[in-house]
């Protein structure tokens, strides 16, 4: 149960995709979800699902890796879903009950921030399971640090993301031993109504984050220990380099900004394949 | 409470690249009554296996019988299963969660919905078999030392009136005092209160001296099951495993090896100490 939450979990492939350079896949990453907002018109959608589905088989993660994520945010989709269904102002309209009005073009949008919602988390969490989260910080201290002059301190954020996704599943591992321990002097988590349920989390949290806290105290102690004093001069174990599959993953990005964009100039210009 | 465990196999992750194999086909038969240690390497599967016992963990294959009765058969009695086989994690101290050590103890025994009259009887006769007085019912858990920690932990398990009584490492991470409580209260445990006990531990020196049968736990299977004197006789199948037999075993052998007249099968302190009195003469 604890285990279904994807977000910061790695999963180990040999795949062109994860020995990309985590720089160009978090920047791939970027101008996908910023596109997915400028698609239009059943081909583009189409056109994306298509993309992303060639990218997911090329990284060898199984397909339910991603679904998983999605269960998370169940609620929120059908929300959005909903609100657009019955929020969204048309003429073809389908039905009419009292103040709800539910109309063709309602249908059409809803259903749009839907697929928009669903490509969105899972391309992104293609993006963490096949990038460790080591080279993910690391990638976005590069990014950040030209902004270092402006007063935005690249290295620390970083080494504060290092910290918490390095946590994430020592964490999970604590929660799950501690229910366990609870459980086995006959807690009961699953039954119950609302109150008594609410109540019941009490013997996890107290004792998690106690733990929480000692970990943090002996982490913080570790690195004084070893004279960790913030990111000025400080070099790196690896030094990501640009490779030829790099420049090659950047080129079909191009590539398909390119086509994102040509699908939604023949969508605006109506051509009527692509209407 | 008598425990067979028929051919029972875990998997961990089944069908990702995460898969394990936990527990590969273990077969065990324990008695009532029975004291038994079951040692293994790190991830060996003896944590895992300890888990399925009070059905915390389900098996991915196989089964286990609690007096004939199989503890998946009915859902609903599955804690009715935790409170007779009492587990003891590691580091149980991690688990306090209470204001008081009182309530702590009792949050078990509450949560078997026991009467009012029951829980308090539990409740203190359970502080008072870990040698926690009345003092220390109003006292945070937090504030206590390290060994009463545990010793609080242990008593929340004692007051649902288990009839086996698991332990993963009790022992760790305790200074040698501590260690001496704990383990002379799994002693009193097993034979007042005629407990059935699984003592997981790291000690050979512990299991020796308190365990009837040892369990020898090595990539998810039991390699080997015997009395102490059979098991720590195969010492460099033992430390093949990353075991050892009990130090003083090795300075028995030493002692053989430059001649003196000394039984092999000495595997604890007290043994060797009366065996080394006998061999020295009498008016010393």
């Amino acid at each position: 149960m604890i285990r279904d939450i994807t977000l910061g979990q790695y999963y180990p492939a040999d795949s062109p995709i994860h020995g990309l350079d985590a720089r160009i896949k978090l920047l791939l990453t970027f101008i996908y979800i910023v596109t997915l907002f400028f698609v239009n018109g059943l081909v583009g959608y189409v056109f994306v699902i298509l993309s992303l589905a060639a990218v997911i088989r090329v990284s060898r993660v199984p397909l339910r890796f991603m679904l998983r994520g999605l269960k998370s945010i169940v609620l929120i989709i059908i929300f959005t879903g909903l609100i657009n269904l019955f929020m969204t102002p048309g003429e073809r309209v389908i039905f009419q009950w009292g103040f709800l009005t539910l109309t063709m073009e309602g249908v059409l949008f809803a259903f749009q921030m839907c697929l928009r919602l669903v490509l969105l988390i899972i391309g992104s969490s293609l993006l963490t399971l096949t990038t460790t989260p080591i080279q993910l910080t690391d990638a976005i201290e590069t990014i950040l640090k030209p902004f270092a002059r402006f007063g935005v301190p690249a290295h620390e954020i970083a080494m504060v993301m290092t910290i918490a996704l390095r946590f994430i599943p020592t964490l999970l591992d604590e929660t799950d031993k501690i229910m366990k321990a609870q459980q086995a002097r006959g807690a009961d988590f699953d039954s119950g109504s609302l109150m008594e349920r609410a109540k019941s989390l009490i013997p996890i949290l107290v004792p998690l984050f106690i733990s929480a806290f000692r970990r943090a105290d002996e982490l913080a102690t570790a690195m004084e220990s070893r004279c960790y004093r913030g990111g000025e001069g400080r070099t790196k174990m690896y030094v990501a380099k640009m490779k030829r599959k790099d420049y090659q993953a950047v080129l079909l990005g191009v590539v398909y900004i390119a086509c994102i964009f040509a699908l939604r100039y023949a969508v605006s210009a109506g051509i009527p394949f692509f209407v | 409470m008598s425990i067979t465990i028929n051919h029972l196999t875990h998997i961990y992750n089944a069908g990702t690249t995460f898969e394990k194999k936990a527990l590969d086909d273990v077969s065990l038969e324990i008695q009532d009554g029975e004291f038994i240690g079951l040692i293994g390497h790190t991830g060996s599967g003896k944590s895992t296996l300890i888990q399925h016992l009070n059905g915390l963990v389900a098996p991915t294959s196989g089964e286990i019988l609690l007096n004939g009765e199989n503890i998946h058969q009915d859902k609903n009695r599955l804690k009715e299963v935790r409170r007779r086989v009492g587990l003891v994690f590691q580091y149980p101290e991690h688990q306090l969660f209470e204001m008081t050590v009182y309530k702590d103890v009792a949050f078990g025994p509450t949560n078997l919905k026991f009467s009012e009259d029951k829980i308090r009887k539990n409740t203190i006769s359970a502080l008072e078999a870990v040698g926690l007085g009345e003092e220390y019912y109003d006292q945070s858990p937090f504030d206590l030392s390290g060994g009463q920690k545990r010793r609080t932990a242990i008593a929340g398990i004692l007051a649902m009136e288990p009839e086996v009584l698991i332990l993963d490492e009790p022992t760790a991470g305790l200074d040698p005092k501590g260690r001496e409580e704990i383990l002379s209260l799994i002693q009193e445990m097993h034979q007042k209160r005629k407990m059935t006990v699984i003592l997981v531990s790291h000690s050979m020196e512990d299991v020796a001296k308190m365990a009837e049968r040892i369990v020898v736990m090595h990539q998810g299977k039991v390699v080997m099951n015997g009395t102490p004197k059979e098991i720590f006789s195969c010492v460099e199948e033992l430390e093949k495993m990353g075991l050892a037999a009990p130090q003083v075993s090795y300075v028995v052998r030493a002692l053989r090896e430059k001649g003196f007249p000394i039984s092999p099968d000495i595997f604890t302190v007290e043994e060797a100490k009366n065996a080394l009195l006998a061999l020295l003469p009498h008016n010393s």
